[in-house]
């Protein structure tokens, strides 16, 4: 029961781009099509719950017991960056078929709040899905990344088929581009305020 | 480009939030009101000098294919070395921002700023671009603050002017993406009246 | 650029970067330490005294365990006994713990209560930090009126379109209100003593009413 309330609060109620803010850059930068935005989600996905996976072990195992818990944000960093490197030269030997899907994706990953901000989150908050304030286990750990990768892809999706019917619209001059996503980010933001108090 | 320019570039010409358009997760998420808008852009503005200074210092002993690895740590170390002076000496304000201080980190500004402007000048230039660039960024989220706050809870700056809540939904997400659209708009349509 | 991108000049650059970063993180961390605890401290003093009546001498730090569930609490004393408690406890709020410093007479009533952290939405539940949400819980017996907001059919006004904040708050109240029991429980007989010590100077106006009533 407690993985499904931290499914459904990760992806509808607290969405991490509609709600929480994390990885608004790729939210905009390439949601013009529906493709590159599978494609982004699709490595977004995979990148967030690994690197959670790693980040978590990290801070629990290594930082923690040594005591420099302040080398925290550099340690979480350069992990995924290595990770997403990593990641970019396996998918290159074991599936080129998924690695020209992602690939191009996988670079510009680094340096998406959402990765870091998942992994701090999720050793540094406290979380009160259906039960007392406490600290996440490493599965429900792994759980909320995957879930909140999710909602991020949903989130992202949803947008940029909203896009795509946009671009085909007479939009003022002064609101073409940017301005206009977000104005459509915002009713869409108001959308998902609608999931607020399932859980 | 003298000092003074590289300065005020910021501000208008190369605005970070509304003609670059980087860094929109701290801008998007902070400005519930102005105190933590200009907060979060101060936050970044001291990264910001620091990390471009240290950077046009070091550029030339770091070889290039490692270069993006080497920038990272170096700002990552200013960002935790501000966490802990923001946690010792204003602790209302870090507890305020939470997570968003550790992701300047991942701010695409700073990364930006060295990649762009730093490796390649002066340690002095590159102060001024990033006092440049961060007060251009505080300006912008202080704004972005101030309307949503007016808007949201009917006060400027902290101090109320208006009773009763104000239209909620200005401090909520859909507001902040709002708000932003339309500043945007509003920039687009002085700077092109401006360039006539 | 001066340096060739050789596997060695690579991983000694990144070496010696991280290295030197570390270093500088340690010495910052070492002189922070201090201001750190310092602003935590400071911090949970302020509560301290804005939660409990007038009180002398620092407060006594100490915990408590109720279902499995351990409380910090501070106990505070002046001259004729012991004035106050101040118990930290938590509830769930809409988006992550409430915590709240909940502060007692020796007898059992609320005296005041301070919001120590909480991530609500601003302009909705944040507002339980506000006196204007928290001061319905001045003097409030939770041995006469019920914690729970109105809708539950207890005697607390929720805050308006907050419901889960308010019952969060209700909900940590209501546990400090057992760690309290909890406390005073196990010490009885000294407590019930203090509870119905008059103080001498009559410091505190809420002081007074206390001791009258125990009269």
């Amino acid at each position: 029961m407690e993985y499904v309330i931290i499914i459904i609060s990760a992806i509808f109620v607290n969405n991490i781009l509609l709600a929480q803010f994390l990885g608004c850059c790729p939210f905009l930068g390439v949601s013009n099509k529906l493709s590159t935005a599978v494609g982004m989600s699709g490595a977004v996905c995979f990148v967030i719950t690994l690197s959670t996976l790693v980040t978590y072990l990290l801070q629990y195992y290594v930082l923690d017991p040594l005591g420099i818990g302040f080398l925290q944000t550099i340690a979480f960093i350069l992990v995924i960056a290595a990770l997403v490197q990593m990641v970019e030269i396996v998918l290159k030997k074991v599936s080129p078929a998924l690695y020209q899907a992602l690939g191009i994706f996988l670079p510009l990953i680094t340096t998406n709040c959402a990765v870091l901000g998942v992994a701090l989150i999720v050793v540094t908050k406290e979380f009160t899905f259906g039960g007392e304030p406490h600290m996440l286990n490493l599965v429900e750990s792994v759980v909320y990344a995957f879930a909140t990768s999710v909602g991020f892809g949903l989130a992202m999706v949803l947008f940029a088929g909203l896009r795509e019917q946009l671009a085909l619209n007479k939009v003022p001059e002064s609101f073409k581009g940017i301005p206009i996503a977000l104005v459509t980010a915002s009713i869409l933001a108001m959308a998902f305020m609608g999931f607020s108090g399932l859980v | 480009m003298t000092k003074f320019q590289l300065i005020t570039k910021g501000l208008i010409k190369e605005n970070p939030t509304f003609v670059l358009l980087l860094g929109m997760c701290p801008t998007l998420a902070t400005t519930t009101s102005a105190i933590n808008g200009m907060s979060m852009g101060l936050a970044t503005l001291f990264v910001l000098v620091l990390s471009n200074m240290a950077i046009s210092a070091i550029a030339n002993v770091i070889p290039d294919k490692v270069r993006i690895p080497a920038y990272i740590v170096v700002i990552a170390t200013f960002v935790t070395l501000l966490q802990f002076v923001m946690q010792a000496y204003t602790p209302a304000i870090y507890e305020t921002l939470g997570i968003f201080i550790p992701l300047i980190v991942v701010n695409c500004i700073v990364l930006g700023r060295a990649e762009a402007f730093a490796n390649k000048n002066s340690v002095v230039d590159s102060a001024c671009d990033g006092l440049g660039i961060g007060l251009g960024f505080t300006l912008s989220l202080t704004i972005l603050g101030l309307i949503r706050e007016i808007l949201g809870s009917g006060s400027a700056f902290g101090f109320k002017f208006l009773p009763g809540d104000g239209i909620l939904c200005f401090v909520l997400a859909p507001g902040a993406f709002m708000v932003l659209g339309y500043l945007i708009v509003l920039f687009h349509k002085v700077t092109a009246k401006k360039n006539k | 650029m001066a340096i060739q991108s050789s596997f060695k000049n690579m991983v000694l650059c990144l070496f010696v970067i991280c290295i030197v970063c570390s270093t500088l993180l340690a010495v910052v961390y070492a002189v922070t330490a201090a201001p750190i605890q310092a602003a935590a401290e400071a911090k949970t003093n302020a509560a301290i005294a804005q939660v409990v009546p007038a009180f002398e001498g620092a407060p006594i730090e100490a915990t408590v365990e109720v279902d499995g569930t351990e409380y910090t609490y501070y106990t505070v004393s002046d001259n004729s006994g012991v004035a106050g408690y101040a118990i930290i406890s938590s509830g769930s709020g809409f988006s992550g713990p409430v915590q709240v410093m909940v502060g007692f007479y020796p007898d059992g009533k609320i005296y005041n209560t301070s919001v120590l952290s909480q991530a609500e939405t601003p302009g909705l539940g944040a507002k339980c930090v506000e006196p204007a949400f928290r001061d319905q819980f001045k003097e409030f017996d939770p041995a006469v009126k019920k914690l729970s907001v109105v809708k539950d059919g207890g005697d607390v006004n929720a805050i308006t379109a907050s419901t889960i904040t308010s019952r969060a708050f209700c909900d940590a109240l209501s546990k400090a209100v057992a760690a309290f029991d909890a406390i005073t429980g196990a010490q009885l007989p000294a407590d019930s003593v203090s509870g119905a010590t008059v103080p001498e100077e009559g410091q505190m106006s809420e002081t007074e009413i206390t001791s009258q009533e125990v009269k």
